[in-house]
């Protein structure tokens, strides 16, 4: 079946349809990343979007079960690829691309010219955009609302180390963040008490330690995350809130991606929308002020990237972590004196390189 | 780091298979990378048609044997700073090893940039390495020694069934095996204890996904995977026998980024600067993992079951990196340069994208297929199962935006009339469905073939990959290939929707048209007609992410647009010369690259059609624009069709270019350079001999034939040996020569040659005959300059075997001056523009021409080099009508020789003989003072070697021993003892020279001829043949194939064997001058 996606300025690529019939509205976006579209399709980050993979050849090792994804559902509105493959071989496949996005209702395309789509929104910036398939949709703008709420998880929950020994209690605010960010925690030895993105710690101690109590967890917290998701973080004002009183705490934080929009906007800087942001696994990003002899530059990481917006100014008492060497653009801020940090990029990876993982290690590392 | 001013490079010799083209492409860039730093550079590398031995490349170049012996002198000479030893392949590795361990590079104070040698050294011995990967928690395959059976079952049972068993090399393959249960376990066992004292027992992996990763890291531990790459076949056939896939296809994200994290895991445990490869095997459906197994230890169930081996480790360039460079635009080489020189990885600027730098890891939105090319069948009783040993010449790449596009594209690539996945003639040889199936389980060349013709005969793609290991995925796509074309087929009609699915899939028009009966000319109109047009999109390291401007191109039907705007008049394009095969090789990128920069000089921008990845010619800094794509007429007129260019190169990438000459001038394309007309009377054998006898030159009787009895006729009427071949050949295919009746029958019947549809030519073979050849540029109709030089083998060698010596040493000026008036009688009734060709007989001042080539030959880099006339520059002048008024010739002073390589030990089984069919697969060409002192470099570069224990002989034939007497004399003066077999042995002694006689396998009696070889008492064997019965045809094959397979010198042609002794005679070690190219001048 054939289906369209349209650009909001009259664009038009026609494809084969290979996912739900109904149609969808949002961002469209692209991604270079070559491996890990269940990763990529599950990232709560990317709710409201229209996802375009660059990579032309889709849905090789299939959909594994649940356990595997990064949230229980796909987050993306819809898929656009140049080639679907409906023949998967894996074994850990347990349905075809198709099937997953016909059985939750999102709709698909190829598009064999995904290279043309991809410079469009290079050139012109992210659009929004819709996919017809049957009946037509209206626009939709994800930026213009709080993406976060529909995100986060609704109630408190534990997620236990996986390996029991020496255990740290960490307040995870779920802004729509990925599993592995949590499994990166629990593998290190930390119990994450998982929270929404508007509920505050300082504010429903009670409760929160009525839930540890149940878990038989020891009742002090030793530091924060506050997770990736989606849009943009201006709207998530209670997470800002919250963020600037847990900063009192004097605590280890560590923000990630929208994590580190919101750290940095808790501690006084700002935030800007990116022409077309940055997607993909292949981001080089500088880390500033390691100790190298002069004219060496800092040592470089390759992240997984996944976003729109960027800190545009550095709240006080910050400087530069990290720095994206394509294009100069903020991907980490670090506190001068005390133990709050931030990346813009995605040390959990899935999808992506590993290679960032140690900011894990770092931020627990803070733990007295 | 001190700065280094001054950096040895060392090459990697002649191409020869395992160590090809690709170490031109990294040498050449890690010159160039060390050029801009400014630092002086000097070369080690006798293979004189590579790039790097260019003058604007290194500054110094020594054409010598990268040995030892040889490199030491040069330093000591040089006295350089640094050293490369990671560009040139395992030659040079070996050798830069050697001189670590002698000591000779802390002798002379020369640094190893780069990666440490403690890590080099670590990572070449496997039982360290191995130990060194246990301690960093890193998995190989699991491998004990057992002393008993008891033992090797206790081991076996631990690891679990089915395991390889080795019990070393002593039995010739003997008592190693697979067993897949205690029974068979046991039944190995037994036949091997009685002759090892321990078997090696390990995991057999079998099936498993073979994956790659090429990773760079610099001096403050940056570290990236530049590429990842799978293998189509499963482990157990090498990767360079493979056909491989680039980014990996079946590999999840976990799979792919965990492997990855381990690979830099290694690297940096090694403390690697530069680049490395690291080979996995991946288990396809891995059960419960045990850290000990290669499972990583589970913490939690979010990580799914996982269980690989790192199966192989290479510290230094190599094949799989240059096709990881082409396959994503990141020139490795460069940068493993410039990181050896202490550069951080985010300082280099990406020369790609020019906006980025190279700390990154390129992002593809394309997929590249690699295939090998073999040329197994050019060998006499070779065997042609592909396994765990190279055997393949060279490979191709194809580039598509489907997986069945790229494949597709490949295999036309390979240049061997394969129109894609589907090969028609195998279709409809009459094998079975269950034959098929059989046939499958083993690999050879023909197995891609076969996967297609299976699933014709509709074979499940269960008991494909059953039988093959193939992952499904692959399968799938290639039984998507047939059910398109099937359906296709039986609808019978063509339509725009119809030909534009089958383009995307990579259909060529040719094969559309056979589905239909039609031609590919037709279909190419309807696609016009119905503007199904390719797009032309640029390979960018970055998906698109950001503007290129990148020269690096490919053609897809999987898109509507196109990355960038014709050149029109300004373009030309030049073809290059495909895949490296036996008779095609890197000359031919010598002679692409040099035509695309002397384009420069006429203001015009060099369009490079290639579609191999271990050139130069797909380097990203060499054309203007580089297509790498299929040299077929489709996609060189789909090119030109798109640029409108002001004309067409031809001449220059060997004979798949020329071939296509007729087909582009009929499509309308503007020829530069002779037109094609006159290039089909050169190459059509009836037009060509009309035109000699008009001429009134000279040739060898021939004639051609359909029918058997006609051919027996003409033979007894011009008496035999006859030469004998196809109408149509390259690089002498299925040529032979016939001493009687029965040898002709014998080659008719076993080649099933003689048909109306494939007629057979036969010619007079002059016996004794000299071969010399005639290189030359000229400018409609006027030669404007020309070279001779001559074979050192009689005619009867094929040119690409022979040893080639400049200037001529033996020449008649009289020959000489009837050779040229006919090159120039020959030229202007042509009305040659361009590069042409000529091979001569000559025998008592007669000359007669054999053929002529209008184009450039193999030897214009030999011939250029030692001459100082760039032939290629005048070839480029006489496109544009502007020859040079005069041209000198500035030859070196002293003789250059050209030798070539063979690469027999490869090749399992096969006769290791020069004839009329090519067989070597590489060159090298050193100067001397005299032929003898050229010679003898030459042949120590292509791995000869000075006897120092005993010295074989067998002559057959009396005029052959005969003439072999002075040579043996000479023997005799070496003080070494001389072996031969009865009859030599007895005309030895019967002039006086003591030999000790052998028996051979025939006589059943110790000491044999094989015994001695294989004992190592001899190291050097001349095994001149004249064989007459079947069995002493197999005994001088076994004897042959012994020394071969025992790394013994072996000469089989008389005049070579007489050169070789008198060198070694007459030179001693240090006659052997160090000079450098620049010192002949």
């Amino acid at each position: 079946m054939i289906g369209h996606l349209i650009f909001k300025d009259g664009t038009t690529f026609e494809g084969i349809s290979f996912g739900s019939k109904k149609g969808k509205a949002g961002e469209v976006v692209f991604s270079t990343g070559m491996a890990g579209y269940p990763e990529s399709m599950t990232d709560p980050s990317y709710q409201g979007q229209i996802l375009t993979l660059t990579y032309p050849i889709i849905g090789n090792y299939g959909v594994p079960e649940r356990k595997y994804w990064e949230s229980p559902s796909i987050k993306v509105s819809g898929l656009v690829v140049s080639n679907y493959n409906d023949t998967p071989s894996h074994h850990l496949s347990k349905r075809s691309l198709s099937q997953w996005l016909i059985d939750e209702d999102i709709p698909a395309v190829q598009i064999k010219d995904t290279r043309a789509l991809t410079q469009k929104l290079r050139d012109e910036g992210s659009q929004l955009g819709k996919i017809v398939i049957e009946n037509d949709v209206e626009f939709y703008d994800p930026n213009k609302e709080n993406l976060v709420s529909k995100v986060s998880v609704k109630k408190i929950s534990v997620q236990k180390a996986f390996s029991p020994r020496k255990t740290k209690n960490i307040l995870y605010i779920d802004c729509g963040g990925k599993r592995n960010m949590i499994s990166c925690l629990q593998r290190r030895g930390a119990n994450v008490i998982v929270v929404p993105w508007d509920f505050n710690p300082l504010d429903s101690e009670k409760k929160l330690h009525e839930l540890m109590k149940e878990q038989g967890i020891a009742l002090h917290i030793d530091g924060f995350v506050v997770s990736n998701g989606p849009g943009d973080p201006k709207f998530v004002d209670k997470t800002i809130q919250t963020t600037k009183q847990l900063m009192e705490t004097k605590k280890p934080i560590l923000g990630i991606c929208l994590g580190n929009q919101l750290l940095c906007l808790a501690g006084g800087g700002n935030t800007k929308k990116l022409k077309f942001g940055h997607r993909g696994q292949n981001g080089p990003c500088i880390m500033e002020g390691t100790n190298l002899p002069a004219g060496r530059q800092g040592r470089c990481y390759i992240t997984t990237q996944n976003h729109g917006f960027a800190v545009s100014e550095l709240p006080k008492g910050f400087k530069t972590w990290f720095t994206n060497a394509n294009d100069g653009s903020n991907e980490g801020i670090i506190h001068t004196k005390l133990p709050f940090m931030s990346v813009q990029f995605h040390p959990e990876a899935t999808p992506g390189p590993q290679d960032t993982e140690w900011i894990f290690d770092y931020f627990l590392d803070k733990i007295k | 780091m001190d700065k280094v001013k001054k950096v040895l490079v060392l090459g990697s010799g002649a191409l020869k298979i395992g160590e090809a083209g690709e170490f031109d492409y990294s040498g050449s860039q890690a010159i160039k990378a060390l050029k801009e730093e400014g630092i002086t550079t000097v070369l080690i590398n006798p293979n004189i048609a590579t790039i790097q031995t260019s003058k604007f490349l290194a500054d110094t170049i020594y054409f010598l044997p990268v040995t030892p012996e040889f490199v030491e002198k040069v330093i000591e000479k040089e006295k350089p700073d640094g050293i490369l030893l990671s560009f040139g392949g395992q030659t040079a590795l070996n050798c830069g090893l050697e001189l670590h361990k002698n000591g000779i590079l802390k002798k002379y104070g020369v640094d190893v940039l780069g990666s440490p040698v403690s890590a080099i050294i670590l990572s070449e011995d496997r039982q360290r390495f191995s130990d060194h990967l246990a301690r960093i928690e890193v998995a190989t395959p699991p491998s004990r020694a057992a002393k008993t059976i008891k033992q090797a079952l206790q081991i076996a049972s631990d690891m679990g069934f089915p395991v390889m068993l080795r019990s070393g090399f002593a039995l010739g393959g003997q008592g190693s095996g697979i067993a897949k249960n205690k029974e068979e376990l046991a039944r190995i066992c037994e036949k091997a204890f009685p002759f090892v004292s321990q078997i090696l027992v390990e995991k057999y992996l079998h099936h498993y996904k073979e994956i790659e990763y090429e990773v760079v890291r610099d001096i403050d531990d940056n570290c990236v995977t530049v590429c990842n790459m799978e293998n189509m076949d499963p482990l157990g056939i090498h990767t360079g026998e493979s056909i491989v896939i680039a980014p990996s296809q079946t590999l999840t994200n976990y799979e792919y980024h965990t492997l990855r994290s381990i690979a830099i895991k290694i690297v940096r445990s090694l403390g690697i600067i530069g680049e490395c490869n690291v080979q996995f095997a991946l288990n396809p459906r891995p059960l419960t993992p045990k850290r000990s197994d290669g499972g990583r230890a589970k913490p939690n169930d979010t990580e799914p079951p996982f269980e690989y081996y790192v199966i192989e480790l290479n510290a230094r360039l190599s094949r799989s990196s240059a096709l990881a460079s082409k396959a994503t635009g990141y020139p490795l080489a460069y940068v493993a340069a410039k990181l050896a020189l202490g550069k951080n990885l985010t300082t280099i600027q990406n020369k790609v994208t020019k906006a980025t730098q190279f700390c990154f890891e390129p992002a593809l939105d394309y997929v590249t297929v690699k295939i090998p090319r073999w040329d197994i069948n050019k060998f006499q009783r070779a065997d042609e199962a592909i396994g765990s040993s190279m055997k393949s010449v060279g490979e191709v790449m194809g580039i598509g935006r489907t997986f069945e596009e790229a494949y597709q594209k490949a295999i036309r690539m390979l240049d061997l009339e394969f129109e894609g996945a589907v090969n028609e003639a195998m279709l409809g040889d009459g094998v079975g469905r269950d034959e098929t199936l059989k046939l499958l389980t083993k690999a050879t060349p023909k197995r891609m073939f076969l996967l297609s013709k299976a699933f014709y005969q509709g074979v499940s793609v269960a008991a494909i990959y059953k039988a093959t290991g193939i992952d499904p995925w692959f399968l799938e796509r290639i039984k998507h290939i047939v059910s398109v074309e099937k359906a296709f087929k039986k609808r019978g009609i063509l339509s725009a929707e119809d030909v534009w699915n089958l383009k995307q899939l990579g259909f060529s028009d040719k094969r559309i048209g056979m589905l239909l009966n039609k031609s590919g000319l037709e279909i190419r109109s309807y696609r016009k007609k119905h503007a199904i047009l390719p797009s032309v999109f640029q390979i960018d390291t970055l998906a698109g992410e950001f503007p290129a401007k990148t020269n690096y191109l490919y053609m897809t039907y999987n898109g509507n647009h196109s990355d960038l705007k014709p050149t029109k008049k300004k373009g030309v394009i030049v073809l290059g010369s495909g895949p490296y095969r036996i008779g095609s090789s890197v000359e031919f990128d010598w002679t692409t690259v040099n035509t695309a920069l002397a384009l420069k000089r006429y203001k015009k921008q060099s369009i490079m059609i290639n579609c191999n990845p271990e050139t130069v010619s797909t380097d990203y800094d060499i054309s203007d624009r580089l297509y790498f794509e299929e040299l077929t007429f489709e996609r060189i007129a789909d090119i030109y069709d798109y640029e409108k260019p002001f004309g067409i190169v031809i001449s220059v990438g060997g004979q798949t270019p020329n071939n296509r000459s007729g087909s582009l001038k009929s499509y309308g394309c503007k020829i530069l350079g002779t037109d094609p007309r006159n290039i089909d009377k050169a190459e059509n054998r009836n037009k060509f001999s009309a035109l000699l006898d008009k001429l009134s030159i000279k040739q060898p009787e021939w004639a051609t034939f359909t029918h058997f009895p006609e051919l027996l006729r003409f033979c007894d009427k011009v008496g035999y040996p006859v030469l004998i071949r196809p109408s149509y050949v390259l690089s002498g295919a299925y040529m032979r020569i016939c001493h009687n009746h029965e040898e002709l029958a014998e080659y008719t019947k076993k080649a099933t040659l003689v048909s109306s549809e494939f007629p057979i030519t036969v010619s007079k073979f002059i016996e004794d005959a000299k071969e010399i050849e005639l290189d030359g540029v000229a400018h409609k109709g006027r030669i404007l300059s020309s070279v001779i030089s001559e074979h050192v083998e009689n005619a009867g060698v094929h040119s690409g075997d022979a040893t080639i010596v400049l200037p001529p040493q033996r020449l008649y000026v009289l020959t000489i001056k009837a050779m040229e008036e006919v090159a120039k009688n020959l030229a202007a009734e042509l009305h040659i523009t361009g590069p042409f060709n000529i091979q001569f007989l000559a025998k008592d001042n007669d000359v007669s021409v054999i053929e002529l080539n209008v184009r450039a030959s193999r030897t214009f880099p030999f011939i250029s080099k030692v001459t100082g006339v760039n032939y290629i520059d005048l070839a480029v002048d006489s496109f544009f009508n502007n020859p040079p008024k005069q041209i000198v010739q500035n030859p070196i002073n002293g003789v250059a020789v050209k030798v070539a390589q063979f690469s027999f030990s490869r090749i399992t089984g096969a006769d290791p003989i020069l004839h009329v069919e090519m067989a070597s697969t590489g060159e090298v060409a050193c100067f001397g003072e005299d032929i003898e002192e050229a010679f003898l470099k030459g042949e120590l570069s292509v791995g000869g070697k000075m006897p120092k224990k005993g010295v074989y002989v067998s002559v057959g034939g009396d005029l052959n021993k005969a003439a072999f007497l002075e040579s043996a004399k000479r023997i005799a003066t070496l003080s070494l003892p001389v072996f031969a077999t009865n009859k030599t042995a007895k005309y030895l002694e019967a002039h006086g020279i003591k030999a000790k006689r052998l028996y051979k396998i025939i006589e059943k009696q110790s000491p044999s001829v094989l015994e001695y070889i294989q004992k190592g008492v001899i190291d050097l064997a001349i095994n001149v043949p004249d064989e007459q019965s079947e069995q002493e045809v197999m005994d001088g094959y076994l004897i042959r194939r012994c020394a071969v397979d025992n790394n013994v010198t072996l000469y089989t042609d008389l005049k070579k064997a007489e050169l070789f002794v008198k060198a070694i005679t007459q030179k001693k070690p240090d006659d052997l001058l160090i000079k450098s190219w620049n010192e002949y001048l």
